[in-house]
């Protein structure tokens, strides 16, 4: 009988089996960013443990590097005391650091994949939980708490039970100016924000085998606000040739070995799942949050949940307190909503083809006044890039602000914060309370293109009307 | 290093009502900027809590009647979001010894485990019954029973749900589980170079 990906990757890293029944399983690739390893490292100094494997071990900082005003020390000295924390932890237990000033720095979920060390059939672990983001190379890839990195820094591995299999096919075509984000934000809208609780999502489908990596990534990243701990799509030759020559990968000889091997890790064609769900592509429209959790979504030319729409009390309380902090009135159109800010950026949507879809349109356009805008490479691999391709000045003479690689505005552990009850048009992966960086800031969730279209308009818009999208003719 | 055995937790009870309450809201991310989990008790439920003057907000937390309790009481999905162990740190921190609620996140379910702290689930009617007991009477005392899976309150009894290796480990003081980790290290390297991307460069 055939095995999921997750199964075959599931054996070939489980060592024991542990006395209350959860396995003990390795992690092959263990990234390491400034915020929940500190306590993790001080633990391992306690008990005069080393580093299992730190030629496995790959650390960043990006939750809380300031994305100008870039030199040391910071004006925050509780993020310099963390990013020289990291610094003296990996100095002093032999771990490579990407370092501000290495050119490598960046978004610890874009680095590795763009470093070559994100590979198939691998597990990977992160105090993070957007790990789910390097599933998409067919690894087995999820979030820990510091804990957690304290037993995998100490051991290679952590107890955990296996989870199910949920299958999501994607079917059709996506129509023109509907993206990845929209994909994944509308799995979440319909399957819900704990329904992959116990789960892997994988993803599967002519979409997911049409995606390039990096639209993988997008919907991976955003599986854990789906409540799936892990996320991923089968490596095939798309992922073969995105790896080819990154630093971390096999090289010269081994390289034909090592994607054979990839190769046999995605899940047969007669794997057993526990459940699989079927989404038409035709049926996914652009996809914005109108709430305060990401499964509160709805279409671009959709109205806003009223109250009474919940079918349950718990629904009901749901919409109302989400009306209540997004200062929305059920039934009105979110279309026109106007926007203080426009955030472009995160481990969602901060790569290099987001940037340059956006640019795309962007030419000749401007930010509206009363709007600002960011626009944050996610890795300082991507702004080099960026730059060599001209995009810093397309972005710059449209009035966004060009800034340095960081987790920025997301969730604001470093300047970027909204202020008040700003509003703000985000591609990044959470809209919670206060997530912003301000108690009574709102959050938009939305692709790319709509959070530039938002800037452009200084409302919540189709981006395909604002950048003359035309719909794919009919087939005839 | 051998861990307490936890068989059961007893305490007094405060609900704090709602689905999908979040890791942001449970400890905003501006007071994880610490390099040890030292004093985030302080900061448990902040936005929701405190007004940006500092002044109280209503809030079950901020009322002294539930002062002193130690078991938490909550809705559907709670600690969904981030997987920082900022979070059930600061809900330990600020005295509390057990969660129960309709349904937990994953991550923050083991999270919380690992910290000897036991989630409990249970259904939303028998959730609102304790809770509408601890209203009528703060100072009722709970007890979630880890071994005969039942929550005592008052007079009566309601069953939980909890998965069961983290249950166990609970109960035999295993919660923690690097020292069975560290044991098998052997096993470890042997499963390592059956791995080609482990090989040492």
């Amino acid at each position: 009988m055939g095995k999921t990906l997750f199964q075959k990757v599931w054996e070939t890293h489980a060592v024991a089996t542990l006395p209350n029944g959860q396995t003990q399983l390795l992690i092959g690739t263990h990234l390491v960013h400034e915020v929940t390893s500190p306590q993790a490292f001080a633990m391992l100094r306690e008990r005069g443990l080393a580093v299992k494997f730190p030629h496995r071990t790959f650390a960043t900082v990006d939750h809380i590097v300031p994305t100008n005003e870039i030199a040391e020390p910071y004006s925050d000295p509780l993020a310099q005391a963390m990013i020289v924390e990291l610094r003296k932890n990996c100095r002093d237990f032999g771990i490579t650091f990407f370092d501000t000033d290495t050119g490598k720095q960046g978004i610890v979920h874009i680095v590795g994949p763009e470093q070559g060390i994100t590979q198939p059939g691998t597990t990977i672990a992160c105090g993070d939980s957007h790990t789910s983001t390097h599933g998409a190379f067919g690894a087995i890839a999820f979030g820990i708490g510091t804990s957690q990195v304290r037993d995998i820094l100490a051991t290679g591995t952590m107890a955990i039970a296996p989870l199910k299999v949920r299958r999501i096919n994607v079917n059709g075509r996506l129509a023109p100016g509907v993206y990845a984000k929209d994909v994944i934000l509308h799995i979440i809208r319909v399957l819900g924000v704990n329904g992959g609780t116990g789960y892997a999502y994988e993803y599967g489908g002519s979409v997911f085998d049409r995606f390039s990596m990096e639209e993988r990534m997008t919907v991976c990243n955003m599986s854990i606000e789906g409540g799936a701990r892990v996320g991923y799509v089968n490596p095939d030759d798309t992922t073969f040739a995105y790896l080819k020559g990154r630093p971390y990968c096999p090289q010269g000889g081994e390289w034909e070995a090592a994607v054979a091997r990839w190769r046999a890790v995605a899940s047969d064609a007669d794997a057993t799942y526990d459940d699989t769900v079927e989404i038409r592509a035709e049926d996914i429209g652009p996809t914005v949050t109108w709430g305060i959790n990401p499964g509160q979504a709805i279409f671009i030319d959709e109205e806003i949940p009223r109250t009474d729409e919940g079918r349950t009390e718990s629904e009901r309380e749901g919409i109302r307190e989400a009306l209540e902090h997004m200062k929305f009135q059920g039934g009105e159109p979110i279309r026109g909503k106007r926007i203080d800010v426009a955030f472009l950026g995160s481990c969602t949507n901060g790569r290099l083809s987001d940037l340059q879809e956006v640019a795309k349109y962007l030419k000749g356009r401007h930010v509206a006044a009363g709007v600002k805008a960011i626009c944050v490479p996610g890795s300082q691999g991507v702004a080099r890039v960026a730059e060599e391709l001209g995009l810093d000045k397309v972005f710059s003479e449209a009035g966004f602000e060009w800034r340095g690689a960081g987790c920025s505005m997301c969730l604001a552990m470093n300047p970027d914060k909204l202020i008040g009850d700003q509003l703000c048009a985000s591609s990044s992966n959470r809209n919670f309370k206060g997530r912003q960086g301000s108690p009574t800031g709102r959050t938009i969730l939305m692709s790319p293109l709509m959070v530039a279209a938002a800037a452009v308009t200084g409302e919540v818009t189709d981006a395909r009307e604002v950048f003359g999208i035309a719909a794919a003719p009919a087939s005839v | 290093m051998a861990l307490e055995k936890i068989t059961q937790v007893t305490g007094r009870g405060v609900y704090v009502p709602g689905d999908d309450i979040d890791t942001d809201r449970i400890i905003p991310a501006r007071f994880m900027k610490c390099v040890t989990f030292d004093g985030l008790g302080e900061y448990l439920f902040h936005d929701v809590r405190k007004d940006p003057s500092g002044a109280d907000k209503p809030h079950p937390l901020n009322e002294a009647r539930f002062a002193g309790a130690s078991i938490l009481l909550s809705g559907n999905n709670f600690g969904c979001g981030s997987s920082r162990e900022h979070a059930p740190q600061a809900i330990y921190r600020a005295g509390f010894r057990a969660v129960i609620a309709e349904g937990f996140a994953e991550i923050f379910f083991g999270n919380s485990t690992q910290l000897g702290m036991p989630c409990v689930s249970a259904s939303r009617d028998d959730i609102r019954a304790i809770a509408a007991q601890i209203e009528a009477d703060p100072a009722t005392s709970l007890t979630i029973d880890l071994e005969a899976g039942v929550i005592r309150a008052a007079n009566r009894t309601f069953p939980f749900t909890m998965r069961e290796a983290n249950r166990q480990s609970l109960i035999d003081g295993r919660w923690d589980p690097i020292a069975d980790l560290l044991e098998n290290l052997p096993a470890v390297d042997r499963t390592a170079s059956g791995l080609p991307y482990l090989a040492a460069r």
